[in-house]
């Protein structure tokens, strides 16, 4: 058996809450290829979350362990890069500034004009050229999640986690963020983890789908993409893809007719 | 140039109307003063003015930095930890809602004669509690994925609040500076009307009323609002420095 470069093992994680323990993740195992993409999919508070937070190294597991390049996640590390829901960028410094910020903690050897050449080089690629001197208040969502990519991207990470980066988006301009990431893929070499709850989302970028089953969460099923290489929009309207869809859909409803049981 | 001239020309609407109903009222200056007043009662004692002035001026600044560094020392303490905010919140609470007025007599008899001090610690304790509570806010409804993004990469909690909390803060710090800098005006101003034998403006006042020299009180009135219009647009300029970002365009 191929061991993959993340490697989750009998991961169970439980919050103590106010009302009581609340166990999120039961024997969860998973395992991730180098430089492949893998999409989470599952049902609301399934603990898609936590697991990016276990993988990043934020939070430490109960039960169990995670792997990281053969080596065991107990602390963050600076081979890891995040991007959220919520793009975080700081509103007092320029975009630039915002993309060069991961370059000011992780220890690298770059000289100032490098980070910089690095941050305006990633900021063209996803077609931000021009706004390197701007605010993050004076761009629209679609620009502050590409400039927040570009961010979690920067110190050139082993692994990129994705937390829902492109939920709070409209239609057209996540579908453009589809491809800006597809791109990112091609000349960035990285490692991806993508939360999501958009099932397209998840074919059109992902090598490997999980889906989650319902709290306390473990990999319910697993689906493999055989399309290699970049794909376009239209692809996921071939009947291939239909079927796909289809399939993860049946799956997210077991997953949720389990709670509904278990409620 | 119209920026400088609307508020310019209400300022002498405003004198006006207020030499206008002095003098229609046929009020004597020891009822209300008019700026005609004024002006002579400035001149005779120009040299006082400066003077105090200054004492009134240098001790607010003191008290309001020593405010600056004990409520952002308790913010970050209030803002960081969760056991400390609710140990320390009704405390607070309860001191800023003693009127202040009250505590003027209690610090002049404690120290008594040193009115520097005196000033100083009254323009402390009055102003200090916005900028505490402001700063706690800012620190403890910082977002997680805030820190995420700089945890994630490993950097210290020091580094976290250098780069993110401190700027974040800002903005509502000097909000909270602003009150503060009226407040401590306030404070000063208390002690130095209260404390006899003292320097300051408010001495200067004070000594109006004794000798019933009513336009000079009315020209310590307005030197206080000259003074303390001087000290807020300083706290607004280095807003303006510090915190411009936050600013938006208003389109």
């Amino acid at each position: 058996m191929k061991s993959g470069f993340i490697e989750i093992k009998k991961v169970s994680h439980t919050y103590q809450t106010q009302t009581g323990p609340l166990p999120v993740l039961s024997e969860l195992s998973l395992s991730i290829l180098k430089d492949s993409f893998t999409a989470v999919v599952g049902p609301s508070g399934c603990g898609k979350s936590t697991l990016t937070r276990l993988v990043a190294g934020l939070l430490r597991p109960d039960a169990g362990t995670v792997w990281l390049g053969g080596q065991k996640v107990e602390v963050p590390r600076a081979t890891v890069g995040m991007a959220f829901q919520n793009p975080v960028l700081l509103e007092w410094r320029t975009i630039l500034q915002n993309v060069m910020l991961p370059l000011e903690i992780v220890k690298n050897s770059f000289s100032v004009r490098q980070k910089k050449e690095r941050a305006t080089q990633l900021l063209s690629l996803v077609g931000l050229s021009g706004f390197e001197d701007k605010r993050p208040s004076e761009l629209s969502g679609g620009m502050r999640q590409r400039a927040s990519l570009c961010r979690a991207l920067v110190h050139k990470p082993e692994v990129l986690i994705l937390d829902e980066p492109f939920g709070a988006l409209d239609a057209f301009t996540r579908e453009d963020l589809w491809q800006v990431m597809q791109s990112l893929k091609e000349k960035e070499p990285f490692t991806g983890v993508l939360i999501t709850h958009d099932l397209r989302e998840s074919i059109f970028l992902a090598d490997q789908i999980v889906v989650l089953s319902d709290r306390p969460a473990t990999a319910q099923y697993i689906l493999d993409i055989p399309v290699k290489g970049p794909r376009s929009l239209d692809g996921l309207y071939t009947p291939e893809a239909i079927g796909m869809l289809n399939e993860l859909r049946h799956q997210i409803k077991i997953a949720q007719k389990r709670r509904d049981s278990s409620a | 140039m119209k920026k400088i001239a609307v508020p310019l020309i209400a300022i002498i609407i405003f004198l006006l109307f207020w030499e206008a109903l002095v003098w229609v009222n046929g009020w004597p200056n020891y009822k209300m003063a008019s700026p005609s007043d004024v002006w002579p009662a400035f001149w005779k004692f120009r040299t006082l003015f400066f003077d105090y002035g200054w004492d009134t001026l240098w001790r607010t600044v003191v008290g309001l930095m020593l405010a600056v560094v004990v409520g952002v020392g308790l913010g970050m303490i209030m803002g960081f930890s969760r056991t400390m905010r609710d140990a320390l919140y009704p405390l607070l609470v309860g001191f800023n809602a003693i009127p202040k007025a009250t505590v003027v007599p209690i610090i002049a008899l404690m120290f008594i004669g040193q009115h520097d001090l005196n000033t100083i610690l009254i323009a402390f304790m009055i102003s200090f509690f916005p900028i505490a509570v402001s700063v706690s806010i800012g620190l403890s409804t910082l977002e997680p994925e805030y820190r995420d993004i700089l945890r994630a990469l490993g950097a210290s909690k020091a580094m976290i609040f250098w780069k993110i909390a401190l700027p974040k803060t800002l903005p509502e710090f000097f909000g909270a500076l602003k009150v503060s800098v009226t407040l401590a005006f306030i404070g000063t101003n208390l002690m130095e009307i209260v404390s006899p034998h003292g320097r300051g403006l408010g001495a200067l006042f004070d000594s109006g009323k004794t000798n019933a020299d009513y336009p000079l009180m009315f020209a310590v009135l307005i030197a206080l609002a000259l003074l303390g219009i001087f000290l807020y647009y300083i706290v607004v300029a280095l807003e303006k420095v510090f915190a411009g970002w936050a600013e938006r365009e208003a389109n």
